[in-house]
């Protein structure tokens, strides 16, 4: 562990800083701390954050710096704590469950359908990252009973606000939009709003059952 | 001046822009804006104007239904008819009330841009014109019938804009390695870099697909998903690579054995399909040169353009 994080260069604009290379709370828990960081003190001309699963990519404008600089002032930042204001906010978000995969799930982990939408509902949940499609934040922390690779193939038209699960992750969609994931049920919930996105990257979510 | 534009007929994937959103990736949001940035920074500075058409090889016809409205053209080598009179797509201008422009593509070139002077009206979307496509977010794609309204241009002077050669296509593509060319075998890295890859017409705004030799890589296919660029050479796993474009996905589980430098990739979004290239790598310092040679040429042109 004595060389991570590994700084990339990529491409004239950008430094990926890697804590690890498979998934691990440990390098998203550095992941996010190094974003609060960077977010209270900002390195000369960074342009943009981007927090992934383990990396995180500062994007920078090659006018006014380059990766060398960037690297030493990601190295400046690691481990530093920041004080105050960096509190994740709390959402409970609702759910009907009325998902046209809730059946196909409930037999696929040889649950009862409402037991897969309790094991749902019990799940404490976090903001990732979002990736994909604008709004997309992937949620980690479904349960293990209902965890379930995605479908061999992904299917067409899943429309805008189904609530969808795939592995340990969860997403409600902003968009109609093909997706192999199994839809369990939809929420009127808005994440793609037009003064900003509902959740931010680290921020925790609960699933609360709104009947149809 | 002011007036109100009628789109007659608009090919596939022409949409509104402006110079885009950036500072959304980490809410999954691309840049988006114009496919060649500097083209569009050339149309913009000739008609003082911010905003405009993105004009695919599908063309665009537009008619000036009130009032009139100053224009630039920049971008690739279409055809502009307007009026009986023929241009290319470097030229500026005035349409005016019951005049019809035409745009077509001509010898070479995939993106045009058609900015308006003053100000372009629109659904703005986190303060931007600028259309996300696979959303339709933003100013929109472009339909027959769609109207326009700019309001508060000035005048534009009637007359052809120079074409800089940094606006011409590029055949051969400064890339810097990474940041996942490790799970590709010294054989394939070497083959990226020597052999000739082919643009093909699974192109659009978020990415353009190339043929050539298969860039398999080892074992990828399990990466946590990574922030990515655009310009990226994404490599799925059946070792077919695209290079990630305006509109592409912020982040990506598929290895990117390399990255487009900025300062290639409008030359790059000009090719058109069957069109070779090549791929050199730089260091990540030559990279940044050549953005900086590249911006510092682009305020030049830009800076006579406004003085024009």
């Amino acid at each position: 562990m004595a060389d991570l994080p590994r700084l990339r260069a990529v491409s004239d604009c950008g430094l990926l800083v890697e804590f690890a290379e498979e998934l691990s709370d440990t390098a998203h828990a550095a992941v996010l701390a190094l974003d609060r960081v960077l977010a209270a003190d900002p390195l000369t001309g960074q342009a943009e954050v981007v927090p992934a699963y383990v990396s995180l990519l500062v994007v920078f404008d090659p006018l006014v710096t380059d990766h060398a600089a960037v690297a030493a002032g990601v190295k400046a930042r690691l481990g530093r704590a920041v004080g105050g204001g960096g509190a994740a906010s709390a959402h409970e978000v609702a759910v009907i469950y009325d998902g046209p995969d809730l059946a196909e799930v409930a037999h696929r982990t040889g649950l009862a359908p409402e037991a897969v939408i309790a094991a749902h509902l019990s799940g404490e949940y976090a903001v990732y990252l979002y990736g994909f499609a604008p709004g997309y934040a992937y949620l980690g922390g479904v349960p293990e009973a209902i965890r379930l690779p995605r479908k061999e193939a992904p299917v067409r038209g899943v429309p805008a606000g189904s609530v969808i699960i795939a592995g340990g992750q969860c997403i409600i969609t902003t968009l109609t939009m093909p997706t192999g994931w199994w839809v369990i049920g939809h929420s009127p919930v808005t994440i793609l709003r037009p003064e900003g996105m509902l959740f931010a990257v680290g921020d925790r979510v609960r699933f609360r059952r709104v009947q149809p | 001046m002011s007036a109100v534009l009628r789109v007659v007929t608009a090919g596939p994937q022409v949409s509104l822009q402006d110079a885009g959103r950036p500072g959304a990736m980490r809410f999954g949001i691309p840049r988006s804006g114009p496919m060649d940035r500097g083209a569009f920074a050339m149309a913009s500075a000739a008609a003082g104007g911010t905003a405009g058409i993105e004009v695919s090889r599908g063309g665009l016809v537009l008619d000036c239904i009130t009032g009139a409205a100053g224009f630039a053209v920049a971008g690739g080598g279409f055809i502009v008819e307007r009026s009986g009179g023929r241009t290319g797509s470097w030229h500026a201008g005035v349409i005016s009330a019951g005049e019809r422009i035409v745009v077509r593509p001509g010898y070479w070139g995939s993106w045009c841009y058609l900015v308006l002077a003053g100000e372009v009206e629109g659904p703005r979307w986190l303060g931007s014109l600028a259309t996300h496509a696979p959303s339709g977010l933003g100013g929109g794609l472009l339909r027959a019938g769609d109207e326009i309204r700019v309001t508060g241009g000035g005048p534009v002077r009637e007359g052809a804009l120079p074409c800089p050669v940094w606006a011409r296509p590029r055949d051969v593509l400064r890339v810097v390695m990474g940041p996942q060319e490790r799970f590709f075998s010294p054989r394939v890295r070497a083959a990226f870099l020597s052999e000739i890859f082919r643009v093909t017409d699974a192109g659009d705004r978020m990415g353009v697909r190339l043929r050539g030799p298969a860039l398999g890589p080892e074992g990828a296919l399990a990466i946590p998903s990574e922030p990515v660029v655009r310009g990226a050479v994404q490599v799925a796993g059946d070792g077919v690579a695209t290079v990630l474009m305006a509109d592409h996905q912020t982040t990506g589980g598929y290895p990117k054995i390399a990255c487009v430098i900025g300062a290639d990739l409008d030359g790059f979004a000009q090719l058109r399909p069957r069109d070779a290239v090549l791929f050199r790598s730089v260091t990540p310092e030559a990279a940044v040169g050549a953005a900086r040679v590249r911006a510092n040429a682009e305020a030049i042109a830009v800076a006579a353009l406004r003085r024009r």
